[in-house]
Formats: C-alpha cells, structure tokens, sequence
C-alpha cells in the first residue's frame, strides 16, 4: 500500500509502484479532471503540480509522487491557480475543453516558479502542452493576463 | 459542368444507407411546428427531465425557472452546444443565465441534421446552418404559450405582454410573471401552428459574444468526456490491431497476459486482440504481454514514396472529367509557354487530443446503451444494432462533449464504436466495456487526410493574365464505399476530392478539371475542411505564382479575377484593409495573401513571415477575414478562425503521416509534431457585417493559412512551394 497526499487529502492505495501517477489519479483515486493524451510525456494533458511544480502523470511512476504534495484541477484553488482559472474564463479559452486541465496546470506552475514571465517565455514554458483545437493565441494571452493581474 | 455542384451537393446529402432507402433529400425545409416532434425521452431514457412545459423536441421549461435546450449536434469544440441554445433562447426571450444545454439522444426522427436528411450527424460545418430557423421557431413556439398563459391568467391580450430576460410583464397593470410561474398553465394549451420570428434587428443575443454554456466545466475539470465514464463492473478495453494495413491475426497466446494482475479475460475479435481489465493501466499491461502470430500475406507491402511515385504516372494521363469549360487542352497543347506546377500532400492524422474510445453496456431487456462523442448518431445506431443483431432504436447513444474530432469520430464506417460493440458481443455483454485507444492505437489505425498530388498549368495571356487553366488531381475517393456515395460521387467524380478545385471562381475562359481516383488498402477519411485542404493549396499558390510570372501584385491579380465574386472579394478586401499589405518590410520578411471559399463561407488570409539564414521560419501575424453570413456568435467564429487557421499551420509546418511496408512510421507526437503555442501567430480576426443566413466555420479558416504562408514565403525566398509539410523555407 502507498500513501499519496492528493489535493490535502491522504489517500490509501493498492497499485504497483510503477503504475504511473496519472492512471492512479484516474481510475483508482476517481479524480477524473486530468486528462490522458499520449502516454509518453509529449502532450502535457495529464499535468499536475508537485509540491507546486508542473510535472507530467502519465510518464511519473506513482512511487515518485509519494511523500509530496499532489494537487490537480480539481484541488487548484490557491491565489495563482485562481487568478489562471479567471483569466481562462474572462478570455474563453477552451474549446474542446480536453487539454484544459493541463494548460492550467501547466500555466499556474510557470507564475508560481516564475510570477512575471515575458510574453516569449509564456509561450515557451506552455509549448510543453499540446492543444489540437488550436487554442494556443488565447491561451498565451490569458496567462499574460492572470500575471498582470497577480503582479 | 455546374461549378456550384459543390455548393449543391453539401445541401443535398443522401443517407439511402443509414436508414434504409429513403429518398434524396432537396435542399432544406424546416419541419412545421406540429411535426418538430415532442420532448424527447431524453439522457439515457429519463422523461423530459421533469420539465413543466416541453412544447417539442428542444426546449423545456421547468417551475424552477431553468430552460434546458435539447442540443442536437455535438459538441467537439466547436461552440455548437452554445450556438443552439442562442438560437432558442433568442427567440424565447430567455435570460441567457437560466438557460441550460443538453445533449439530444440519438433519434433521427426528432434530431436529424435537415441538410443530411433522415439522418442525426454533425458534420460539413452545417450545425447553425441547418438549424438557424429550426432552433429559433422552438423557441418562439414557447415563447407564444407562455405568452398565451400569462394573458388567460391576467385577463389581457396577448400584444399587451411584453417578454424580456425571461419575465413576462403586463406594463398597465404591473403585473410580472416567470417562465417557471407560467410554464404549467402554458403546458395545457395547443402549440401553436406557426409563429413569427424575430427581424434581425432585434436580436439581443445572436450576434453578440454571449459565454460559452461549457466554459466554466472546461475550466475546471468538470466537463465529463468518454474517458471518464465509470459504469459498475465496468472493464476497460484496449486492442492489439494488425502493425501493418489488410494483415489479419493468424494466433495469439495469452498465457502471460491473463497473469498480469487486473486482466480479466482476453477475446479475439474481427479487428485484432482485445484484453479486458480492471482498468486501463492493467489492460495496457497485459496487451503488452500478448504473443500474437499475423497473417502478413495480403498486407500491403509498399509505402508513400511508392505511392508518390505511382500518383506521379498518373500525372502524365487525362483523368475523368470533374469541370470542363472551353478547350483548355487545346490551348495548353499550342501553347510554348506553359506554367506547370506539380503540388504533393501527404497523408494526415486528426490526432484529437482524446484517443478514440467508447463505452457500451448491456440493457436487460436486449439493448445496448452506448457514451462517447457521437458524431453520426444514425449511422453508429446502424452499425452497432448490425453487429449486435439488434434494431437501430434498440441502440441508445448518450452524446458526451468529444475532447475534438476534426472529423475522425464522423467514421463512417463507425470503426472505433463497431470495435466495441464486437468486443461487448465476444464477452457476451456480461460487463460494461469502456474501449479505450492509446495515442499510438489512434496514430496507426488508419482513417487519415488522403495523400493527394495535383498537377496545375497556365497559359497566360498578352496581359499576363490566365487564359487557359488545367488542374488534374490524384488520390484516394473518401465518399467511395459510404452511405454518401449516391450523393456526392457524381459522374465517377468524388466532389470531395475536387471541391475547392472545380468550382474554382476565378475568370478563366478555357479551363480544366480532371480527377483519377485512386485505391489503396489505407483507410481514409474527411479531415477538418476535407478537398480543400488540399485544393486550396495547389490552386491559390498556384495563382501567386502566375501573379509572380506577369509581375502583378498578387492581391490586384486576385481582384482582377474575382469580378464576379463579391464575397470572395469582400473577404480579400477586408484581410488586406487590416494587414499592412504594401507597407515596405525587412528583407527577412514577406507577406503573402490567399482566398477560398469552403462549406459556403468565405475566408481570405493575409500571412506575414520571418525568414531565418538557415531557412528556419516563423509566422508571425495572420490577418483573417470570414464572411459566413450572420455570425450567430462572433467570438466563436473568431475563436474557430484562430484554432482553425493553427489546425491547418500544423500540416505547413510539421505533421505528416508516412508510411513505410504498409505500416505507419509516426506513433505520438514526438514523430507526428503538431504547432505548439511558442509557433502560433498573433491571429486577427475581421468579420463581414451581414444579413445572409449564417453558413459554417469549424472548417473554412483551416484551408486557407498554407497558401497564404507560402506566398509569404515565397515573396521572401523567391522559391516555389510545392509540398506540404514545408520544413524550411
């Protein structure tokens, strides 16, 4: 059995310690708001934040997640998670809506380890994330928004 | 030859296949009032949702006051959920905060496309287009039994009530009433025969940026997709299909694989091995500990350079005749001068963000209920029920939001849904399956953007203008073999094939379009704007370089040509209006221009690039301009100009499909790259004002960014681009 910290709360789970960290948030935990795109860390879909760091689930063997604080959207409600979610809201960014959970996760590490990024840097650190819709000229303007707005 | 026969052929889609031979279906009508059908069943078999007044098939009304609205298109990204439920809540009067969208269940007779005819489906950018009147006459007609209710309890007439953000008020005697107050008197009475629509001058929400029904659940995390579908017992599914196209399983032990823990049974089905577990990490597993032995023999052996090679003969050969005006063989066979450009297309993957997938379960009185993104509902209940050895209706879909398509989950042959019904039928239905596809499973199994070749000559005249015009194109007939066949292959002739090509609008008195349909064992399938992806390309690069050969501006040839197409010239004036078109730029960068109509919109581009030494380039800025008639909402259109316009940037950059001894070479997105958001330009969306009925745009911005970007490329290189994806300029 491990003991992993998802979202501040502790939860008990029977998987194999290579089970990747994304398929245990899913299937066995229940949490369903982080998506799986491609398996191999190349699309950025699945992303939460360790101990407040981006990191990919679908390519992150559970083991590694233990003793760490895991949150996902739907634990995301600190100061920088909620002025991303805002912005995403005041500019409608999703369409599909599917890489979403990941785009926020993703930009909400970037303004917690970055809080003032350049607009080539937003769009550098959010390149790690694939959207097929395309979404990407909203996406890049709403993470500048919610970084002027926290500044 | 009727250049319109595109423009024709989208209003008149024939489904003889999907339900069982009725006949083509002219053109559009809306159903009147009284046969729009009654409030459907509803999500998976509740009644009308408890609503109090359900006066059709789309719009009911609660004594809490909520309006819930019956979508019945799907919503991939698109916006559709939102544009239907502008178009009821116009007409209804409705406070757009107490308006809620579901999904409609499949069932043709109440929710088909009007421009498919007997068939439910979303598809060939129609969703507003066929349901602009539709979806407002249902809201109208509630809006009239409200309005009827509050004047029998108030003892008024029915012009002396007003209705605004969901209140009805009587203004002399202050009286005030709410949907919800009302919706149980107007219940009982008759829904009335006809209604006047609104003029549209006085719509409050069409036209204007009203937001997204599902924007705050895609914020969250909330918006439920086929993936996250939990049913109790429930196993999920994944399947070993052939590596190689037409080779079939010869055997297979799973000795290993039943001893991974999680697996719960493995069974042979039609398209390969199916391993069934607790969940998808265990599935995965033991698909990984299969030993499968395939029969190779009747796989194909060759690969795109062969196909290449093949499509290039056919380039030298006369192909059968898609539009021929004048003699242009004629004048290309005296002419010394001929222009002459060979353009290439590979093949290309949807690559939505979800994998293929789709949950199928088991009803005790023999049918089967189905979640996933449904695109063609009706075509999906024909072939599950086929499989299944059931009736159509036995079939139930619940419609989930599809996390994207560009057209893969519109399958005609519903490939990923047959799957999981043969694999709940090998199973015999013991379990609710979730069939779940790996990015390599959605990267390798087929259904692709078709690799095409064109070949395009010219003939210009004293003036440098074309006088003379041939375009033969070669490729694989999407529609052949589905249930549009009767429809959209006319005279041997798929239009998917060559729309964009043969309705070329351009003023050229001998010209010439001429098809070779070609067949392969790879499956292929529409993609996001489908004949033009490809046809804009060649025609439009293709027109710059004959711009270029008369050294004429390429926006004033255009114009020229365009004389007798005001909307084409609309679009093209506007995009050029906002960009800089003309203004001096450093010698690194370039502008280029290019114009299509597609799914009867009208789309013009104006593209600016860097160029680096090392041939690396970036775009930098793309000015947009769309005429789509009204545009119901104008921030979705923008929004779908934007996404659409880096759908298709995605195949000028990077994306292609290849492949090598039958099998597929890219597996996920580290070999099938696709635009990152440090490579999208700064987009900038201009609308035409109008009054025309609105016309599609999930599709038309797609089509028209590659030949923008390389005539762009080409005003900074001097070169000539004939082959997508352009890795260097």
């Amino acid at each position: 059995m491990l003991t992993l910290n998802i979202n501040g709360q502790e939860h008990r789970i029977d998987a194999a310690p290579d089970m990747p960290l994304l398929w245990v948030i899913r299937d066995l935990v229940g949490l369903k708001g982080t998506k799986f795109g491609c398996g191999i860390a190349q699309c950025g879909s699945c992303t939460v934040l360790l101990n407040g760091v981006a990191q990919r689930a679908c390519a992150l063997p559970v083991s590694a997640a233990v003793g760490q604080e895991v949150t996902t959207i739907e634990g995301l409600d600190d100061k920088v998670g909620q002025a991303v979610k805002a912005a995403w809201e005041e500019i409608a960014v999703p369409q599909c809506g599917y890489c979403q959970s990941g785009q926020i996760m993703t930009a909400t590490g970037l303004l917690t380890t970055k809080p003032n990024p350049t607009d080539k840097e937003i769009a550098d650190m959010m390149s790690g994330n694939i959207c097929r819709c395309c979404t990407y000229h909203r996406i890049n303007k709403a993470v500048r928004l919610a970084a002027d707005k926290l500044a | 030859m009727d250049t319109q026969l595109t423009k024709v052929s989208r209003r008149q889609f024939l489904l003889a296949g999907l339900s069982g031979g009725i006949g083509l279906t002219l053109g559009m009508s809306v159903p009147a009032l009284a046969k729009m059908g009654e409030a459907g069943p509803g999500l998976a078999g509740t009644d009308k949702a408890g609503a109090a007044l359900a006066p059709n098939a789309f719009v009911r009304i609660g004594n809490d006051d909520r309006v819930t609205v019956v979508a019945k298109h799907l919503e991939m990204g698109q916006g559709t959920h939102t544009g239907m439920a502008t178009l009821v809540a116009e007409e209804l009067d409705a406070r757009w905060s107490q308006v809620e969208v579901i999904a409609a269940p499949a069932d043709a007779d109440r929710y088909n496309n009007l421009l498919w005819g007997p068939a439910q489906g979303t598809g060939g950018s129609t969703a507003i287009a066929n349901a602009y009147e539709q979806m407002r006459q249902a809201g109208a007609a509630a809006r009239a039994m409200l309005v009827q209710a509050a004047a029998q309890r108030w003892q008024v007439s029915t012009d002396e009530i007003t209705v605004q953000d969901g209140m009805l008020k009587h203004d002399a005697s202050g009286r005030r009433a709410s949907f919800g107050e009302l919706a149980d008197a107007a219940a009982q009475l008759p829904v009335p025969e006809t209604v006047e629509l609104k003029s549209p001058e006085r719509f409050r929400l069409i036209g204007k940026d009203v937001v997204r029904k599902d924007l705050t659940a895609k914020i969250d995390g909330s918006a439920i997709f086929t993936q996250d579908i939990e049913r109790p017992d429930m196993l999920v599914a994944v399947v070993a299909h052939p590596p190689r196209f037409g080779a079939k399983l010869a055997g297979f032990n799973d000795n290993e694989a039943k001893k991974r823990p999680g697996v719960r049974a493995v069974v042979k089905i039609p398209s390969g091995v199916a391993v069934l577990a607790d969940h998808y990490w265990a599935a995965q597993q033991g698909r990984s500990a299969l030993s499968i032995q395939w029969d190779e023999t009747a796989a194909m052996s060759i690969g795109s350079d062969e196909i290449f090679a093949d499509y290039r003969d056919y380039l030298d050969k006369a192909g059968t005749v898609a539009r021929n005006d004048g003699d242009a063989d004629r004048v290309l066979a005296e002419s010394t001068d001929v222009i002459r450009t060979d353009y290439q297309f590979p093949f290309l993957a949807h690559a939505a963000m979800e994998p293929m997938n789709c949950v199928i379960e088991q009803q005790a009185d023999g049918s089967v209920e189905l979640w996933y993104g449904a695109q063609i509902q009706t075509a999906d209940q024909a072939a599950v029920a086929k499989v299944l050895g059931i009736e159509p209706p036995q079939v139930r879909i619940n419609t989930l939001f599809a996390g994207g398509s560009f057209g893969r989950r519109a399958n005609p042959a519903a490939d990923y849904v047959v799957e999981a019904a043969e694999i709940l039928k090998a199973i015999e239905g013991i379990a609710p399956v979730k069939l779940v596809w790996s990015r390599e499973d959605d990267m390798r199994s087929g259904w692709y953007r078709p690799a095409y070749m064109h070949r395009v000559e010219a003939v210009l005249d004293q003036q440098g203008m074309p006088k003379a015009w041939r375009n033969r194109i070669v490729g694989q007939s999407i529609i052949t073999g589905t249930p549009f066949e009767s429809a959209l292959i006319k005279d041997g002739v798929d239009i998917t094939s060559v729309e964009g090509a043969s309705n070329l609008p351009y003023a050229i008195p001998d010209l010439k379009v001429e098809l070779h349909t070609t067949q392969l064992p790879v499956p292929i399938q529409w993609w996001r704007a489908v004949g033009s992806t490809h046809t804009a390309f060649a025609t439009e690069v293709f027109i710059d370089e004959l711009a270029r050969t008369a050294e004429k501006d390429p926006v004033e040839y255009r114009r020229a040509l365009l004389r007798e197409h005001p909307r084409h010239l609309g679009v093209l004036d506007l995009a050029v209006k906002h960009s800089a078109w003309g203004r001096p730029l450093a010698k690194n960068r370039g502008r280029g221009v290019a114009v299509h109509e597609s799914f009867n919109s009208f789309v013009a581009m104006v593209a600016e690039v860097t160029v680096a030494d090392d041939g690396r380039y970036s775009v930098d800025r793309v000015d947009v301009a769309v005429d789509c008639g009204i545009a119901v909402n104008p921030d979705i259109v923008r929004a779908q100009m934007e996404g659409g316009l880096g759908f298709g940037l995605c195949a000028v950059l990077e994306s292609e499909i290849t492949i090598e001894d039958g099998a597929v070479v890219q597996g996920n997105f580290d070999g099938y790259t696709v635009l990152r958001s440090n490579q999208m330009p700064d987009v900038r969306v201009h609308i035409v004002p109008s009054t025309e009925a609105p016309t599609g745009v999930g599709e038309p911005g797609t089509p028209v960014i590659a030949p923008a970007v390389a005539s762009a490329l080409s005003s900074v290189t001097g070169k000539r681009y004939d082959k997508l994806p352009i890795r260097r300029a």
